[in-house]
């Protein structure tokens, strides 16, 4: 089984230099993107069926194709790496910048010729302290080697690339509202269109690209569409970055061909419940999924098979809830992240999640009323995509609605008895 | 106190890196907090300035971030994680432990100055939880004691 981003992973954690890079045919990809036309490469990336791994799934080579192009684009450009991974639950993109850093900065290089951009930023959340150093480090040594700056490689083209470490708040990993943050404004979404590929940062046309994604990058160079294509047992391509936390035996991060089924994840990778715990659901992708249950446990863990048992496969790092843990008071915890991380910009978001989170509390606290089930479920297609302005309300939820659905019962236990059972 | 010399080279250097002065407000508000442990009005005042800013839209970028401290903090932070993972697996034991021992409730310093215990989001080690990170360090698989003896290294 091929783990194109993670084999040469040390196993001391240690992050790999650029030697040790080059070594295994680091920078090769793109010596050999500078020789390919932009638009060549734009195809090939369109041919990998490679979609974005920030949670979203866009298709990575169609959203690059309404850049414009040539000698009378806009300029600058800019290739923006979304390095703000927030989403609870979620923790892939940190193992690839401190364990591979010049593998992204190749990407984020790559991206940024296929696109014709001259300015490249990583964006990344201050808490990941070591993977700022390392990024660092990377830089430093990737411009001493005159991989980035003027001139990269020999050729004419030059790629400024810089580290931008932000300040704490999750709206700043929303696309537009991190172009507001990288401007030095507050990060309130902005609404669409214009679309950031035409006007985006600082008005000028721009690619937000995941760590995951852009990792991919050298190596559907190096090996070809088709080559990516196979790794995945289902239509979408490539490798994913799977995870699991909670009450497993083994909670971890594994690199699996896309397509891996949920219940693999779960009981082979995750190694099934801790003694004495039973299962009872999981949220697939990080905190914005709908809950998925037994029933749907064979599910292949990629952006069209989730979706159709009624989630999504969001960042593919699985929480799971045992029956030992209340569901409400979970989904109360993801209503108050939420809630508190709303940018406060449009109403229901910051009206509607604070409601939610205010009647689940009383639920937990034993104060609920009846009505408080019909007002969850009001909140939950009021915030419903084409309510808001950006996509934070309608994954926050995700987690509510389906919880409603699957564990009713607990809901209205909670109503009955006056107080959380599990406390 | 206005802006050192230090404070404003640090924050000038970063200038080549942007088309704005003003994009540079995360990074100037950074740097004072990291001389000074925090941001006060008068600093806000001083940055705005050189950054050619207004006050109030640099105290709503300032005020908008969950680690930008418009207040005096401790000498040491404490950010406990209560995301969803770290909630599973025992947020709630270790967030009564380290109230007890530090003698506060999130948000509160200790009288001594010497630690200021937040509440943080999904620190992205949840294979890990539950965490927290102590100023830059991070702290993984705890437990109630385990977390307390942690804090032995602050002085």
């Amino acid at each position: 089984m091929e783990k194109p981003l993670t084999q040469h992973v040390r196993p001391d954690g240690l992050a790999q230099d650029l030697r040790a890079y080059e070594a295994v045919g680091g920078y090769q990809a793109m010596r050999k993107a500078l020789r390919m036309d932009p638009r060549e490469i734009q195809q090939a990336v369109k041919d990998s069926n490679l979609r974005g791994r920030g949670g979203a799934g866009f298709p990575t080579g169609a959203k690059w194709s309404f850049v414009p192009m040539g000698p009378n684009a806009p300029r600058p450009k800019y290739l923006i790496c979304n390095a703000d991974e927030m989403e609870p639950g979620t923790f892939k993109d940190r193992l690839l910048m401190e364990a591979m850093p010049h593998q992204m900065i190749e990407g984020m290089s790559i991206a940024a010729w296929a696109i014709e951009a001259e300015v490249a930023y990583i964006f990344l959340r201050a808490e990941y302290v070591e993977s700022a150093r390392r990024l660092q480090k990377a830089l430093a040594e990737a411009y001493d080697a005159h991989y980035l700056g003027k001139k990269v490689f020999g050729s004419g083209y030059n790629l400024e690339m810089y580290l931008h470490v932000s300040a704490g708040r999750y709206m700043c990993g929303e696309e537009t509202g991190l172009l507001n943050a990288l401007e030095g404004k507050r990060a309130n979404p902005r609404s669409k269109p214009p679309y950031p590929q035409v006007s985006g940062l600082f008005g000028k046309p721009s690619i937000v690209q995941n760590v995951e994604t852009l990792c991919n990058l050298p190596h559907i160079v190096n090996k070809g569409a088709e080559w990516f294509k196979k790794l995945s047992r289902t239509a979408d391509g490539g490798t994913k970055l799977y995870g699991a936390s909670g009450k497993v035996k083994r909670p971890g991060l594994w690199e699996l061909p896309m397509g891996t089924t949920v219940r693999e994840l779960l009981e082979e990778h995750a190694g099934g419940m801790r003694e004495g715990l039973r299962f009872r659901g999981l949220l697939p992708g990080g905190a914005s999924t709908d809950f998925i249950t037994e029933e749907n446990l064979d599910a292949p863990m990629d952006f069209t098979a989730l979706q159709k048992v009624g989630s999504r496969m969001g960042t593919g790092t699985m929480i799971v809830l045992d029956d030992q843990t209340c569901p409400v008071g979970m989904v109360w915890n993801l209503e108050k992240f939420f809630a508190q991380e709303s940018c406060g910009w449009c109403t229901p978001c910051w009206s509607g999640l604070n409601w939610a989170e205010r009647a689940l509390r009383a639920l937990e606290d034993g104060q609920g009323k009846e009505e408080d089930l019909e007002k969850l479920a009001f909140q939950s297609w009021f915030n419903a995509p084409g309510n808001t302005f950006c996509a934070l309300a309608p994954g926050a939820v995700e987690p509510l609605q389906s919880a409603l659905k699957y564990f009713r019962e607990d809901f209205e236990r909670h109503l009955r008895e006056k107080r959380c059972p599990w406390k | 106190m206005p802006l050192s010399a230090e404070e404003r080279r640090e924050i000038e250097a970063e200038f080549p890196h942007y088309p704005t002065k003003r994009a540079v407000c995360i990074d100037a508000l950074k740097i004072v907090q990291r001389h000074r442990g925090w941001i006060s009005d008068e600093s806000m005042e001083d940055i705005a300035q050189l950054l050619e800013m207004s006050l109030d839209e640099l105290d709503g970028v300032a005020t908008f971030y969950n680690l930008l401290f418009r207040k005096p903090v401790g000498r040491h932070v404490v950010l406990l994680c209560d995301s969803v993972s770290c909630w599973i697996m025992g947020y709630e034991g270790l967030r009564a432990k380290l109230c007890s021992k530090l003698g506060v409730r999130l948000g509160e310093t200790t009288a001594d100055g010497r630690f200021t215990l937040l509440p943080i989001v999904c620190l992205g080690t949840c294979d890990h939880a539950p965490a927290m990170l102590v100023d830059e360090d991070l702290h993984r698989d705890l437990n109630p004691e385990k977390a307390e003896q942690a804090l032995e290294n602050y002085k």
